[in-house]
Order: C-alpha cells, then structure tokens, then sequence
C-alpha cells in the first residue's frame, strides 16, 4: 500500500466543516485535490439535509482545486438539491470558476456506469450459448475452409501454367521440418526411455521383461512416435502460421494481397499446408527411430540386452505394418494442423490482441483434433483388424 | 526566446540533449525548455527525432548524454521514489491511445485511481465518468471496450486516462494524426479548453499545422540535429530552408492564411 502514499498534492490538508441549523453550512477549505478526495469522500456520505431549509457551500477558502476536488463539491450541491433543498448557493475562489464550468459542463450527476455486470447466472448462461455456437459456427466455416484448400490444390497440380510455389514451400520444409529435429529427437528419446523403464518394470514381475521390446516397438510406431511428432509440430509450426498470417492481417498485407488478384489461399495457405503433408510423416519415421533408440539404452542399462538381441526380439514384436500404421496417420494429423492454423491465423481481427488469442486457440484446437483423430484411428483399426 | 520567457517557471529543461541509435545520431546536444501554463508544439520532418524527444522525457528512451529535469527534478538519477511521484503529475496520451484492450474505458481510466489513491468504487466510477465527459465523450462509452471505440474516441479515452490524476503536464503523442479535419479542430479545441480550465502545461508533437495554429503558444522545430523554438510569427522569419518550405507550403500558408 506504499504507492497510495506517493500521491501527496496536498501542501495545505483539505478541510471540511458542515454547520447544522436553519441554514446548512458546509465549509470547505485547504487543498481539494485527488490526493484528498478519498478522505472527503467518506466525510461527505454523512451529510443530510435533516431539518434544514436551505443550505450553502462556501468553497472560499480552498486553496487549491482539480477536477477530482470539483466533482466532491458540484456532488454535494447536486445532492442537497436531491433533498428537496433550494439549490445551494457555490462559492468558489474566482480563479476556480473556469474549471467548475468546465467541470460540470454536460455532466450527469447520477447513473455513472463502470462496466457490464449483470446477473452471474445470465452471464453463465449467455457465455454458454455463445461458445456452443461459436464452436459450432467454426465447425461449419473449417469444413468450408477444407474444401476451398482441397479445389485450390487441385486446381494448381492441373493447372499447368500455374505452378506450385516451390520456393515458399521449400521455405516452410525447411522451418517446420529440419529445424524441428533436435527438440523432436530429444523428446521421443526421453519417451522411450520412459515407457521402456514403466514397462520393464511392470513385466520383470512375471520374468517377461524381455517383452519390454515388444511393449517399446508397438507403442512406439504405432502410437507416440505420431502423436510426439504431431504435437511438437502443432506447437512450433500451427502456432507460427497463425501468428505469421494473423500478423499481415494486422497490418493489411491480406488486404492488399486481394487488391492485387492475388489468391491468399495459394500463395499462404497451400506451402504451409503442403508442406506439413511432406515433413510430417518424415518427422514421424525419426521420432520412431529415436523412440527406439532411447527404448534400446534403457534396456540394455536396465536389462542388460545387447543390440542384436534386442533387434532380433524387436523382429518378432513388430511387422511393417505396425510402422505404416503410424504413418499412415501423419498427412491426416499435418493436414488438421496446416488448416486450423491458417484458418485461424485468417480469422484474425485487426488488432494486435487478437493474434494472440488465435495462436493460443490454434494450438489447443490442433492438439485437440489431433488426438480426437488418433482415438478414431485406433477404433478403426480395430474394427478392420490392423 | 524572449527575455522575459526566461525568467518563467520551467517545467521541462533540457540541456545537451544527445540520442543516437547505432551510428545514426538522432538529437546532437539539444536545448529546450517548456515553461508552465504553456502548449509548446514539436514539429519537424519524418526521423528529426519527435517522438524519441517524448519518449526520454518521459523516461522510456535513456539518451546517451545530457540532462532533463522534469519540476526541477532529474529524471536519471533521481531514486526510484521521487521518480514514481514525479511520474504521477504528468500523463502521456499515446498516438492511438493506448488503451488497455481487456479493459474497459472506464476501468482504464481506474487503473491510476485504484493504484494510487484509496477511493471507493462508486467514487472511483463518479470520476472515471466525470473524466469521460470532460474529454466530450457519450457516458455510455464508460462500459466499452476500445475496440469498440473509433479512432478519434479512442483518443479521447486515452485523454482521459492521462488526465486520471490531475495531472500538471500533459505530453501528446500526434492527437490528432489519422483523424478527419473536422474530428481534428474539435481535439484542438478540446485541448485549448482543458488547458486553459485546468490550467494545464502541454507537450505536443505534431505534424499538423493546424493544430500548431490553433493550440500552441510556442513552437520547437525540430531540424536536422539542430533545433529553434519561438513563435509562429518569429519562426516564419527563419532562413532556414525547411522550416520556410513549412510555414509557406500549400498547406501552410492556407492554415496560417486562416489565422
């Protein structure tokens, strides 16, 4: 509370005095400015009118006034007046009647407004209705989205005089993939030392723990080398179209794309979401391999299994089709996470706040379908027995 | 300057004022000084170095060398105390207001008044409303958000922010760049009037000469590292080539020809 103290106006402290009686005098003097006014304040709620018939406010004594100090005294005479007083009579110093006009020029004395509050249920309610059909309202507008993507590309591989923008896209491989290796190496590692250790752990139990491997290589292609790889890539690439489209939104780029006939979903939209359907299901081969690895380590320190052993148990455990499996899944999980993020990074408004709100919104919205879409998969596979 | 201009109480003094980024040397040991009760309007051609002037006043620009004392006081060295008090007597109106988005105006205006005084609520809304009708804004405007508002009234809200303490000085950031002329001349009067009625002391950076006509009491032409002050009147006189092209292009002398 130190910083209240910092504000100190006052040389002379503000006084006020109020005389019962017929008359009700109520006498301000000192220094009326905003480092008082939360005083005076409380000294005022106490004034009434009661058995007085008329009231003044001698102000004369003031030595100084601001706006803050003003309003207490133009109140007052405001209020007294609310009682079925006569009008009070102001007297202020005459250099102060300027700032008083000014003050009280159009003001409104009652019904000063702060926000918008309502009843809580309302606002839970309303908040509510209006996710439902926000969400809803998305659902229909990325399908759309989905679908002029899909004629755009179309279009551009028929197309051949128009060209797919190879440098853009040779721009976007290069950021969402190559520069993605070392945190997404390092991260599927780190999986697969964990789920070797909880597994090797668990299966030591019944002397199966040479079944760690098959634990390992099932879980690792068919499931978290994707999902680590969809994830890191949701996180470092989805984030980045949207701020990096919202961005131009925010300064007309877009705008002025369209002004010049040029298409925003070609030229943006199409390299970052081709090129997520080229890295993806590369990224996703490393995270496998790198899962494996760090698998391997732990069960070499852990169970002491030589490499060729484990190779060999590893042979027994997986089949190719447990790789394609995850891969298959990869362009489906790039193609949620180019399209939400452009999409999003399209419906950015023109203010900066904005651009974050989205980025924020692409991420989770990618991260969500994603593994929405991996629960999907699962079921499905189950069902044709892959 | 005037003989009697000096014996004046100054607000701001600046004295061998040096700014550079990198190489590029912005302000090359410049003097200047706003005296109270007065609107001093900075101009000068695009890079002169207006806005970083501002801006080190304020202290979010440390120049490279130099002094500037604000009421007496050395912004620099003070102690963080004395410069947080001296910091609570001016306010800064920002080029598109500034406002905080997640608030609205009226909370915007509360934010000093909560921080730094012990008012109630309801008090603290009697002034936020207060403020906003000073500035000429509607008093529904209290419950919006700035991105509801239009340029010209995020403006005015972010006026009304910086007046939020009373403040004795006021800088303004170009107040009226990107408005419509009429919205512009209604700001110029609106900055004359609260000037004069709550005997303010005004720091204005502009482009517009209009508003230098109508508002200032003095002018600092801000040259290629050099800089003149004086009136309209004793400025036009000046050889110099930029500021003659100023006052006597199109656009000058049909606002000087007004006046």
């Amino acid at each position: 509370m130190k910083h209240k103290t910092l504000l100190s106006r006052a040389r002379i402290p503000a006084t006020l005095s109020i005389e019962h009686g017929p008359t009700l005098h109520v006498v301000a003097a000192g220094d009326w400015v905003i480092s008082e006014v939360a005083r005076l304040d409380g000294q005022l709620a106490k004034l009434s009118a009661a058995a007085a018939l008329k009231a003044t406010i001698d102000a004369r004594q003031i030595t100084h006034l601001d706006t803050a100090g003003s309003w207490l005294l133009l109140r007052t005479q405001s209020a007294l007046e609310q009682e079925g007083l006569p009008r009070p009579e102001l007297l202020v110093p005459s250099h102060y009647a300027d700032l008083l006009a000014k003050v009280s020029d159009g003001l409104a004395f009652h019904g000063a407004v702060s926000g918008r509050k309502g009843p809580w249920l309302y606002a839970f309610l309303e908040r509510i209705g209006r996710e439902t059909t926000r969400i809803l309202a998305q659902g229909y507008q990325i399908v759309g989205f989905l679908g002029q993507i899909s004629l755009e590309t179309t279009e551009a591989i028929l197309t051949p005089q128009r060209a797919l923008p190879w440098p853009a896209l040779t721009t976007q491989i290069e950021d969402c993939g190559l520069t993605a290796l070392p945190i997404l190496g390092l991260l599927a590692f780190l999986l697969g030392i964990v789920i070797a250790y909880q597994g090797a752990g668990q299966l030591k139990r019944f002397g199966a723990e040479i079944y760690t491997v098959n634990l390992l290589g099932v879980a690792v292609l068919r499931e978290i080398g994707g999902l680590i790889a969809a994830i890191i890539v949701a996180g470092r690439s989805g984030s980045a179209f949207t701020a990096q489209i919202g961005t131009m939104r925010v300064n007309d780029e877009i705008d002025a794309m369209q002004t010049m006939g040029l298409n925003v979903v070609e030229i943006l939209v199409l390299p970052r979401v081709l090129a997520l359907l080229i890295v993806l299901p590369l990224l996703t081969l490393y995270a496998d391999v790198m899962g494996l690895f760090g698998g391997y380590i732990m069960t070499y320190s852990d169970l002491g299994l030589t490499f060729p052993a484990f190779l060999t148990q590893l042979q027994s455990a997986v089949t190719l089709s447990t790789l394609m499996v995850g891969l298959i899944k990869a362009p489906v999980f790039a193609a949620i996470i180019g399209l939400v993020g452009c999409f999003e990074g399209l419906r950015v408004e023109r203010n900066a706040e904005s651009v974050g709100r989205l980025t924020t919104r692409s991420v989770v919205e990618a991260v969500f379908l994603v593994i929405v879409f991996d629960a999907g998969f699962s079921i499905l596979f189950s069902v044709l027995r892959f | 300057m005037t003989k009697g201009a000096a014996e004046r109480d100054v607000v701001v003094r600046i004295r061998g004022l040096i700014n550079a980024f990198g190489d590029t040397v912005v302000h090359d040991h410049l003097d200047l000084d706003l005296y109270r009760g007065e609107i001093l309007g900075v101009v000068g051609a695009s890079g002169t170095g207006k806005s970083v002037l501002l801006r080190t006043i304020v202290g979010l620009t440390t120049p490279r060398a130099g002094t500037i004392e604000v009421f007496g006081q050395e912004i620099a060295h003070a102690s963080a105390r004395a410069r947080l008090a001296t910091q609570l007597r001016w306010g800064v109106l920002f080029q598109d207001g500034a406002l905080f988005s997640a608030q609205t105006v009226a909370q915007n205006i509360q934010v000093p008044l909560r921080r730094y005084t012990s008012m109630s609520q309801h008090l603290m809304d009697e002034i936020a409303a207060l403020k906003i009708n000073l500035v000429g804004l509607p008093p529904d405007t209290a419950g919006k958000f700035p991105a509801e508002l239009s340029g010209g009234m995020r403006k005015r809200a972010g006026l009304a922010r910086a007046l939020a303490l009373d403040p004795e000085l006021l800088f303004l950031d170009e107040p009226t760049a990107g408005l419509d002329p009429i919205s512009a001349t209604h700001f110029d009067e609106l900055i004359r009037g609260l000037q004069k009625s709550l005997g303010l002391t005004v720091f204005l950076v502009t482009h517009d000469i209009d508003t230098l006509r109508a508002t200032c009491d003095r002018i600092a032409v801000l040259l290629d590292k050099s800089i003149r002050s004086g009136t309209i009147a004793s400025l036009i006189k000046d050889p110099n080539p930029w500021i003659q092209e100023y006052f006597s292009g199109v656009r000058g002398r049909a606002a000087l020809a007004e006046g």
